[in-house]
Protein backbone atom coordinates (compact mmCIF):
# COMPACT_ATOMS: atom_id res chain seq x y z
CA UNK A 1 0.00 0.00 0.00
CA UNK A 2 0.98 3.84 -0.43
CA UNK A 3 1.88 6.19 1.81
CA UNK A 4 1.76 9.36 -0.34
CA UNK A 5 0.23 11.38 1.06
CA UNK A 6 0.11 9.18 4.58
CA UNK A 7 -2.95 9.30 7.00
CA UNK A 8 -0.94 11.79 9.38
CA UNK A 9 -0.28 14.07 6.48
CA UNK A 10 -4.16 13.65 5.28
CA UNK A 11 -5.82 14.43 8.60
CA UNK A 12 -3.48 17.68 9.26
CA UNK A 13 -5.01 18.56 5.49
CA UNK A 14 -8.79 18.07 7.04
CA UNK A 15 -7.55 19.68 9.87
CA UNK A 16 -6.13 22.76 8.40
CA UNK A 17 -8.76 22.87 6.03
CA UNK A 18 -11.36 23.57 9.44
CA UNK A 19 -8.98 25.85 11.60
CA UNK A 20 -8.00 28.03 8.51
CA UNK A 21 -11.05 27.88 5.74
CA UNK A 22 -14.16 26.76 7.52
CA UNK A 23 -13.73 27.96 11.13
CA UNK A 24 -13.18 31.74 10.73
CA UNK A 25 -16.70 31.32 8.58
CA UNK A 26 -18.62 29.99 11.06
CA UNK A 27 -20.55 31.54 13.78
CA UNK A 28 -22.21 30.58 17.14
CA UNK A 29 -22.61 26.62 17.73
CA UNK A 30 -21.28 25.48 14.19
CA UNK A 31 -18.37 27.57 15.08
CA UNK A 32 -17.66 25.77 19.00
CA UNK A 33 -18.18 22.31 16.98
CA UNK A 34 -15.80 23.54 14.18
CA UNK A 35 -12.94 23.91 17.29
CA UNK A 36 -13.79 20.17 18.60
CA UNK A 37 -13.75 18.21 15.33
CA UNK A 38 -10.29 20.13 14.71
CA UNK A 39 -9.27 18.97 18.55
CA UNK A 40 -11.04 15.49 17.91
CA UNK A 41 -8.24 15.39 14.57
CA UNK A 42 -5.16 16.62 16.71
CA UNK A 43 -6.44 13.36 18.98
CA UNK A 44 -6.52 11.13 15.96
CA UNK A 45 -2.74 11.92 15.08
CA UNK A 46 -1.46 11.48 18.44
CA UNK A 47 -2.96 8.36 18.53
CA UNK A 48 -1.30 7.43 15.30
CA UNK A 49 2.28 8.41 16.75
CA UNK A 50 1.32 6.94 20.69
CA UNK A 51 -0.47 4.05 20.42
CA UNK A 52 1.44 1.39 18.96
CA UNK A 53 4.37 1.66 21.45
CA UNK A 54 1.80 1.66 24.71
CA UNK A 55 -0.62 -0.54 23.50
CA UNK A 56 2.99 -2.88 23.32
CA UNK A 57 3.72 -1.50 26.70
CA UNK A 58 0.36 -1.95 27.92
CA UNK A 59 0.03 -5.63 26.95
CA UNK A 60 3.58 -6.35 28.84
CA UNK A 61 2.51 -5.23 32.11
CA UNK A 62 -1.01 -6.70 31.53
CA UNK A 63 0.86 -10.71 30.66
CA UNK A 64 3.12 -9.89 34.10
CA UNK A 65 0.04 -8.71 36.05
CA UNK A 66 -2.14 -11.54 35.15
CA UNK A 67 0.35 -14.12 34.52
CA UNK A 68 -0.30 -15.24 31.12
CA UNK A 69 0.61 -14.32 27.56
CA UNK A 70 -0.71 -14.21 23.88
CA UNK A 71 -3.84 -12.70 24.36
CA UNK A 72 -4.36 -9.08 22.96
CA UNK A 73 -4.06 -6.19 25.02
CA UNK A 74 -7.88 -5.84 24.78
CA UNK A 75 -8.53 -9.19 25.59
CA UNK A 76 -6.44 -8.97 28.75
CA UNK A 77 -7.96 -5.69 29.94
CA UNK A 78 -10.90 -7.17 30.18
CA UNK A 79 -9.53 -10.48 32.21
CA UNK A 80 -8.04 -7.60 34.60
CA UNK A 81 -11.07 -6.15 34.76
CA UNK A 82 -12.90 -9.06 36.08
CA UNK A 83 -10.23 -9.85 38.27
CA UNK A 84 -10.69 -6.56 40.17
CA UNK A 85 -14.59 -6.77 39.93
CA UNK A 86 -14.68 -10.33 41.51
CA UNK A 87 -12.12 -8.85 44.25
CA UNK A 88 -9.18 -11.30 43.31
CA UNK A 89 -7.48 -7.91 42.53
CA UNK A 90 -7.41 -4.41 44.68
CA UNK A 91 -5.24 -1.64 45.65
CA UNK A 92 -3.39 -3.94 47.90
CA UNK A 93 -2.43 -5.99 44.96
CA UNK A 94 1.44 -5.59 44.22
CA UNK A 95 1.76 -3.45 40.86
CA UNK A 96 -1.64 -3.33 40.01
CA UNK A 97 -2.19 0.69 40.43
CA UNK A 98 1.46 1.45 38.98
CA UNK A 99 0.18 -0.46 36.19
CA UNK A 100 -2.88 1.31 35.53
CA UNK A 101 -1.60 4.59 36.53
CA UNK A 102 1.29 4.42 33.46
CA UNK A 103 -1.82 2.92 31.14
CA UNK A 104 -3.77 6.23 32.14
CA UNK A 105 -0.90 8.99 31.62
CA UNK A 106 -0.47 7.16 28.17
CA UNK A 107 -4.42 7.28 27.11
CA UNK A 108 -4.25 10.98 28.37
CA UNK A 109 -1.27 12.38 26.40
CA UNK A 110 -3.37 11.03 23.88
CA UNK A 111 -6.69 12.07 24.57
CA UNK A 112 -6.05 15.34 26.55
CA UNK A 113 -2.74 15.67 27.05
CA UNK A 114 -3.43 19.52 28.79
CA UNK A 115 -5.35 17.57 31.66
CA UNK A 116 -4.29 19.38 34.31
CA UNK A 117 -4.50 16.02 36.23
CA UNK A 118 -1.77 14.87 34.61
CA UNK A 119 0.50 17.30 35.45
CA UNK A 120 -0.07 16.60 38.89
CA UNK A 121 0.83 12.63 38.40
CA UNK A 122 3.65 11.79 39.72
CA UNK A 123 5.18 10.40 36.85
CA UNK A 124 8.96 9.74 38.23
CA UNK A 125 8.35 5.85 37.59
CA UNK A 126 9.02 7.00 33.83
CA UNK A 127 6.41 3.83 32.65
CA UNK A 128 5.38 5.56 29.74
CA UNK B 1 -36.52 26.37 19.90
CA UNK B 2 -39.04 29.17 20.09
CA UNK B 3 -38.45 32.76 19.25
CA UNK B 4 -39.79 34.13 22.10
CA UNK B 5 -43.31 35.54 20.40
CA UNK B 6 -45.26 33.12 22.13
CA UNK B 7 -44.25 34.11 25.58
CA UNK B 8 -43.53 37.96 25.16
CA UNK B 9 -47.39 38.15 25.34
CA UNK B 10 -48.40 36.24 28.69
CA UNK B 11 -44.99 37.93 30.18
CA UNK B 12 -46.39 40.70 29.20
CA UNK B 13 -49.84 40.03 31.00
CA UNK B 14 -47.77 39.19 34.04
CA UNK B 15 -45.15 42.16 34.15
CA UNK B 16 -48.71 44.46 34.05
CA UNK B 17 -50.31 42.50 37.23
CA UNK B 18 -47.14 42.18 38.89
CA UNK B 19 -45.25 45.77 37.78
CA UNK B 20 -48.20 48.02 36.94
CA UNK B 21 -50.03 48.35 33.80
CA UNK B 22 -47.45 50.53 32.14
CA UNK B 23 -44.64 48.25 32.00
CA UNK B 24 -43.08 46.64 28.89
CA UNK B 25 -41.16 43.51 28.41
CA UNK B 26 -37.46 44.95 26.51
CA UNK B 27 -34.66 42.60 25.06
CA UNK B 28 -36.49 38.83 25.88
CA UNK B 29 -33.57 36.49 24.90
CA UNK B 30 -33.00 32.67 24.97
CA UNK B 31 -29.70 32.20 27.24
CA UNK B 32 -29.53 28.13 26.94
CA UNK B 33 -29.98 25.74 23.95
CA UNK B 34 -30.79 23.00 26.63
CA UNK B 35 -32.98 20.36 26.02
CA UNK B 36 -34.35 20.02 29.52
CA UNK B 37 -35.00 23.61 30.64
CA UNK B 38 -35.53 26.85 28.65
CA UNK B 39 -33.74 30.04 30.39
CA UNK B 40 -34.64 33.63 28.84
CA UNK B 41 -33.29 36.67 29.90
CA UNK B 42 -35.27 39.62 29.78
CA UNK B 43 -36.06 42.93 31.47
CA UNK B 44 -39.25 44.72 32.96
CA UNK B 45 -39.33 48.25 32.43
CA UNK B 46 -41.78 50.01 34.97
CA UNK B 47 -42.34 53.70 35.35
CA UNK B 48 -40.05 53.93 38.12
CA UNK B 49 -37.54 51.18 37.70
CA UNK B 50 -36.19 48.37 35.47
CA UNK B 51 -36.27 45.03 36.35
CA UNK B 52 -33.58 42.85 35.60
CA UNK B 53 -35.14 38.68 35.19
CA UNK B 54 -34.96 35.41 34.26
CA UNK B 55 -37.95 33.03 32.65
CA UNK B 56 -37.20 29.07 33.88
CA UNK B 57 -39.82 27.08 31.61
CA UNK B 58 -40.22 23.68 30.20
CA UNK B 59 -39.53 23.53 26.59
CA UNK B 60 -42.82 24.76 24.90
CA UNK B 61 -44.04 25.01 28.39
CA UNK B 62 -45.34 21.53 28.44
CA UNK B 63 -42.93 19.64 30.79
CA UNK B 64 -41.90 16.34 29.30
CA UNK B 65 -41.58 13.01 30.60
CA UNK B 66 -37.97 13.08 32.39
CA UNK B 67 -35.74 10.18 31.78
CA UNK B 68 -33.32 12.09 35.19
CA UNK B 69 -34.39 12.55 38.51
CA UNK B 70 -34.30 16.21 37.21
CA UNK B 71 -36.84 17.77 39.79
CA UNK B 72 -39.83 19.97 38.29
CA UNK B 73 -39.62 23.48 37.93
CA UNK B 74 -41.91 24.18 40.41
CA UNK B 75 -40.45 21.86 42.82
CA UNK B 76 -37.27 23.74 41.86
CA UNK B 77 -38.71 27.24 42.13
CA UNK B 78 -40.24 26.06 45.87
CA UNK B 79 -36.44 25.26 46.73
CA UNK B 80 -35.40 28.79 45.84
CA UNK B 81 -37.87 30.14 48.21
CA UNK B 82 -37.10 27.98 51.14
CA UNK B 83 -33.31 28.41 50.70
CA UNK B 84 -33.67 32.13 50.53
CA UNK B 85 -35.60 32.19 53.61
CA UNK B 86 -33.14 29.64 55.65
CA UNK B 87 -30.21 32.92 54.82
CA UNK B 88 -28.54 31.25 51.40
CA UNK B 89 -27.68 33.52 48.69
CA UNK B 90 -30.19 32.61 45.90
CA UNK B 91 -32.24 34.53 43.19
CA UNK B 92 -35.86 35.88 44.15
CA UNK B 93 -38.52 33.85 42.76
CA UNK B 94 -41.31 36.16 41.70
CA UNK B 95 -43.63 34.31 39.72
CA UNK B 96 -44.47 30.53 39.37
CA UNK B 97 -46.42 29.64 36.21
CA UNK B 98 -48.63 26.57 36.19
CA UNK B 99 -48.85 23.73 33.60
CA UNK B 100 -51.81 24.42 31.03
CA UNK B 101 -51.61 28.93 31.33
CA UNK B 102 -50.57 30.72 28.44
CA UNK B 103 -47.17 30.75 30.03
CA UNK B 104 -46.83 27.55 30.73
CA UNK B 105 -45.05 25.39 33.39
CA UNK B 106 -42.49 28.26 34.43
CA UNK B 107 -41.15 30.55 37.16
CA UNK B 108 -39.59 34.01 36.78
CA UNK B 109 -37.01 34.92 39.17
CA UNK B 110 -34.50 38.21 39.40
CA UNK B 111 -31.35 38.18 37.66
CA UNK B 112 -28.55 38.27 39.45
CA UNK B 113 -25.10 39.94 38.52
CA UNK B 114 -21.53 38.40 38.35
CA UNK B 115 -19.86 35.58 36.44
CA UNK B 116 -20.35 31.86 36.34
CA UNK B 117 -17.78 31.38 34.29
CA UNK B 118 -15.35 28.67 36.20
CA UNK B 119 -12.25 30.13 34.25
CA UNK B 120 -12.77 33.66 34.59
CA UNK B 121 -13.57 33.48 38.31
CA UNK B 122 -10.31 31.81 38.49
CA UNK B 123 -8.44 33.69 36.37
CA UNK B 124 -9.65 37.77 36.05
CA UNK B 125 -7.78 40.16 38.10
CA UNK B 126 -11.37 41.80 38.93
CA UNK B 127 -12.37 38.29 41.10
CA UNK B 128 -9.39 38.52 43.00
CA UNK B 129 -10.97 39.43 46.42
CA UNK B 130 -13.77 36.93 45.53
CA UNK B 131 -11.32 34.01 45.33
CA UNK B 132 -10.15 34.60 48.94
CA UNK B 133 -13.52 34.69 50.20
CA UNK B 134 -15.09 32.11 48.25
CA UNK B 135 -14.64 29.21 50.30
CA UNK B 136 -15.73 30.50 53.53
CA UNK B 137 -19.21 31.79 51.55
CA UNK B 138 -19.38 28.58 49.93
CA UNK B 139 -18.65 26.40 53.36
CA UNK B 140 -21.68 28.70 54.58
CA UNK B 141 -23.90 28.31 51.72
CA UNK B 142 -23.65 24.52 51.74
CA UNK B 143 -24.22 24.50 56.12
CA UNK B 144 -26.98 26.57 55.48
CA UNK B 145 -29.07 24.69 52.34
CA UNK B 146 -27.91 21.38 54.49
CA UNK B 147 -29.87 22.73 58.07
CA UNK B 148 -32.88 23.13 55.89
CA UNK B 149 -35.64 21.03 57.10
CA UNK B 150 -36.70 18.03 54.96
CA UNK B 151 -40.17 17.41 56.56
CA UNK B 152 -41.22 20.54 54.38
CA UNK B 153 -39.68 19.27 50.71
CA UNK B 154 -41.85 17.35 48.56
CA UNK B 155 -41.13 15.71 45.67
CA UNK B 156 -37.38 15.43 46.08
CA UNK B 157 -35.49 12.12 45.04
CA UNK B 158 -33.93 10.14 47.69
CA UNK B 159 -30.46 9.14 47.39
CA UNK B 160 -27.52 8.29 49.63
CA UNK B 161 -24.06 7.13 48.80
CA UNK B 162 -24.71 3.59 48.39
CA UNK B 163 -27.94 4.45 46.24
CA UNK B 164 -25.75 6.67 43.59
CA UNK B 165 -23.29 3.54 43.62
CA UNK B 166 -26.01 1.04 43.05
CA UNK B 167 -27.04 3.60 40.18
CA UNK B 168 -24.10 4.66 38.10
CA UNK B 169 -22.67 0.89 38.32
CA UNK B 170 -26.17 -0.04 36.45
CA UNK B 171 -25.48 2.42 34.17
CA UNK B 172 -21.68 1.53 33.36
CA UNK B 173 -22.37 -1.92 33.40
CA UNK B 174 -25.04 -1.20 30.58
CA UNK B 175 -22.83 0.65 28.42
CA UNK B 176 -21.17 -2.48 28.14
CA UNK B 177 -17.32 -0.81 27.88
CA UNK B 178 -15.46 -1.91 30.69
CA UNK B 179 -12.86 -0.05 32.09
CA UNK B 180 -10.11 -1.20 34.74
CA UNK B 181 -9.87 2.31 36.33
CA UNK B 182 -13.68 2.56 36.86
CA UNK B 183 -14.01 -0.95 38.36
CA UNK B 184 -11.08 -0.59 40.80
CA UNK B 185 -13.23 2.77 41.78
CA UNK B 186 -16.75 0.87 42.35
CA UNK B 187 -14.87 -1.80 44.10
CA UNK B 188 -13.01 0.28 46.57
CA UNK B 189 -16.11 2.32 46.84
CA UNK B 190 -18.47 -0.61 48.13
CA UNK B 191 -15.35 -1.71 50.05
CA UNK B 192 -14.47 1.44 52.13
CA UNK B 193 -18.24 3.16 52.32
CA UNK B 194 -18.24 4.96 55.58
CA UNK B 195 -21.51 5.06 57.73
CA UNK B 196 -24.36 7.19 56.19
CA UNK B 197 -24.62 10.73 58.17
CA UNK B 198 -28.15 12.11 58.91
CA UNK B 199 -29.92 12.90 55.51
CA UNK B 200 -30.34 16.21 54.58
CA UNK B 201 -31.02 18.41 51.49
CA UNK B 202 -28.51 17.86 48.96
CA UNK B 203 -28.06 20.77 46.23
CA UNK B 204 -26.50 18.22 43.19
CA UNK B 205 -24.50 20.25 41.56
CA UNK B 206 -22.86 22.40 43.61
CA UNK B 207 -19.33 23.71 42.08
CA UNK B 208 -18.39 26.90 39.67
CA UNK B 209 -20.47 27.14 36.98
CA UNK B 210 -23.57 26.53 39.07
CA UNK B 211 -22.55 30.04 40.99
CA UNK B 212 -22.91 33.08 40.47
CA UNK B 213 -19.97 35.30 41.90
CA UNK B 214 -19.44 38.56 41.76
CA UNK B 215 -16.04 40.71 43.44
CA UNK B 216 -17.24 40.47 46.63
CA UNK B 217 -17.45 36.35 46.58
CA UNK B 218 -20.77 34.06 46.34
CA UNK B 219 -23.83 36.02 44.67
CA UNK B 220 -26.25 33.43 44.51
CA UNK B 221 -26.17 29.39 44.22
CA UNK B 222 -28.12 28.47 41.07
CA UNK B 223 -29.34 24.76 39.22
CA UNK B 224 -30.95 23.44 41.64
CA UNK B 225 -32.35 21.10 39.31
CA UNK B 226 -30.20 18.13 40.82
CA UNK B 227 -31.43 18.60 44.54
CA UNK B 228 -32.30 15.68 46.49
CA UNK B 229 -32.02 14.15 49.85
CA UNK B 230 -28.55 12.74 50.42
CA UNK B 231 -25.78 12.88 52.51
CA UNK B 232 -24.10 16.08 53.04
CA UNK B 233 -20.63 14.93 52.29
CA UNK B 234 -21.90 14.87 48.34
CA UNK B 235 -21.84 18.54 47.98
CA UNK B 236 -18.75 19.21 49.76
CA UNK B 237 -16.94 16.96 47.94
CA UNK B 238 -18.54 17.66 44.56
CA UNK B 239 -17.00 20.80 44.48
CA UNK B 240 -13.74 19.27 45.60
CA UNK B 241 -13.98 16.69 42.12
CA UNK B 242 -11.12 17.86 39.75
CA UNK B 243 -13.09 17.87 36.85
CA UNK B 244 -14.74 21.28 38.62
CA UNK B 245 -11.28 22.73 39.48
CA UNK B 246 -11.14 24.47 35.58
CA UNK B 247 -7.14 23.50 35.40
CA UNK B 248 -6.08 25.10 39.28
CA UNK B 249 -5.97 21.38 40.94
CA UNK B 250 -3.59 22.27 43.55
CA UNK B 251 -6.71 24.43 45.33
CA UNK B 252 -8.46 21.03 46.32
CA UNK B 253 -12.07 23.73 46.19
CA UNK B 254 -13.18 24.22 43.20
CA UNK B 255 -9.58 25.55 42.20
CA UNK B 256 -9.85 28.22 44.73
CA UNK B 257 -9.64 27.19 48.21
CA UNK B 258 -8.21 24.61 50.73
CA UNK B 259 -10.17 22.01 52.02
CA UNK B 260 -9.79 22.27 55.96
CA UNK B 261 -10.84 26.50 55.53
CA UNK B 262 -13.88 25.08 53.72
CA UNK B 263 -14.81 22.26 56.38
CA UNK B 264 -13.99 24.83 59.36
CA UNK B 265 -16.02 27.87 57.62
CA UNK B 266 -18.89 24.82 57.55
CA UNK B 267 -18.63 23.81 60.49
CA UNK B 268 -18.73 27.38 62.28
CA UNK B 269 -21.52 27.80 60.28
CA UNK B 270 -23.50 24.97 62.58
CA UNK B 271 -22.82 22.09 59.56
CA UNK B 272 -21.49 19.01 61.10
CA UNK B 273 -17.31 18.88 61.84
CA UNK B 274 -16.55 16.34 58.94
CA UNK B 275 -12.87 15.13 58.24
CA UNK B 276 -10.84 15.26 55.00
CA UNK B 277 -10.63 11.67 55.28
CA UNK B 278 -14.24 11.49 54.86
CA UNK B 279 -14.30 13.69 51.85
CA UNK B 280 -11.76 11.72 49.73
CA UNK B 281 -14.63 8.55 49.55
CA UNK B 282 -16.90 11.16 48.46
CA UNK B 283 -14.71 12.66 45.76
CA UNK B 284 -13.73 9.41 44.78
CA UNK B 285 -17.09 8.71 44.19
CA UNK B 286 -17.88 12.30 42.15
CA UNK B 287 -14.94 11.57 39.93
CA UNK B 288 -16.22 7.66 39.43
CA UNK B 289 -20.01 9.50 38.38
CA UNK B 290 -18.63 12.37 36.53
CA UNK B 291 -16.38 9.70 34.24
CA UNK B 292 -19.42 7.06 33.86
CA UNK B 293 -21.27 10.33 32.99
CA UNK B 294 -19.13 11.17 30.26
CA UNK B 295 -18.97 7.33 28.94
CA UNK B 296 -23.17 8.24 28.98
CA UNK B 297 -22.52 10.95 26.99
CA UNK B 298 -20.58 9.24 24.06
CA UNK B 299 -23.15 6.08 24.16
CA UNK B 300 -25.54 9.00 22.81
CA UNK B 301 -23.19 9.39 19.64
CA UNK B 302 -22.38 5.63 19.84
CA UNK B 303 -26.30 4.54 19.50
CA UNK B 304 -26.78 7.35 16.83
CA UNK B 305 -29.22 9.36 19.57
CA UNK B 306 -27.00 12.27 18.77
CA UNK B 307 -24.61 11.64 15.95
CA UNK B 308 -22.61 15.38 17.04
CA UNK B 309 -18.90 15.46 17.13
CA UNK B 310 -18.83 17.22 20.28
CA UNK B 311 -20.80 13.69 21.51
CA UNK B 312 -18.56 11.64 19.77
CA UNK B 313 -15.20 13.43 21.52
CA UNK B 314 -16.51 13.66 25.07
CA UNK B 315 -16.01 10.00 25.04
CA UNK B 316 -11.86 10.85 25.51
CA UNK B 317 -12.47 12.54 28.58
CA UNK B 318 -13.20 9.68 30.53
CA UNK B 319 -9.28 9.13 30.89
CA UNK B 320 -9.53 12.75 32.90
CA UNK B 321 -11.61 10.94 35.28
CA UNK B 322 -9.40 7.74 35.69
CA UNK B 323 -6.42 10.15 36.21
CA UNK B 324 -8.04 11.64 38.77
CA UNK B 325 -9.18 8.76 40.40
CA UNK B 326 -5.29 7.09 40.47
CA UNK B 327 -4.04 10.51 42.18
CA UNK B 328 -7.09 10.44 44.69
CA UNK B 329 -6.20 6.70 45.20
CA UNK B 330 -2.38 7.76 45.75
CA UNK B 331 -3.21 9.77 48.62
CA UNK B 332 -5.60 7.96 50.68
CA UNK B 333 -4.08 7.91 53.94
CA UNK B 334 -2.01 11.29 53.71
CA UNK B 335 -4.87 12.40 56.41
CA UNK B 336 -3.80 9.45 58.61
Amino acid sequence: MHDGPSAEELIEAVKAFIDKTAAPQLTGHAAFHARVASNALATVLRELAIRPIAEAREKERLEALLGVTGDSAGALNSQLCEAIRSGSMDLSTAGLLAHLKSTTIAQLSVDQPGYSGLRSADTGNGLI
Amino acid sequence: MGNGIDIEKPLTAWGHAHFGAGSRVEGLKRLSGGASQETWAFDVAASNARHALILRRAPGGVAAARSSEAVSLATEAALLGATSKAGVRVPEVLHVSAPGTALGEAFVMRRVNGETLGRKILRDDEFSVARIRLTRDCGEALAGIHAIPTAGLVDLPRSLGEDQIRKYEAIYRGLGMPRPVLELAFAWLKANAPAPATPVLVHGDFRLGNLIVDQNGLGAVLDWELAHIGDPREDIAWLCVNSWRFGHSEKRVGGFGDLPELLDAYAAAGGARFSAAEIDWWEIQGSLKWGVMCMMMYSAYKTGADPSVERAAIGRRVSENEIDLINLFEGLGRHA
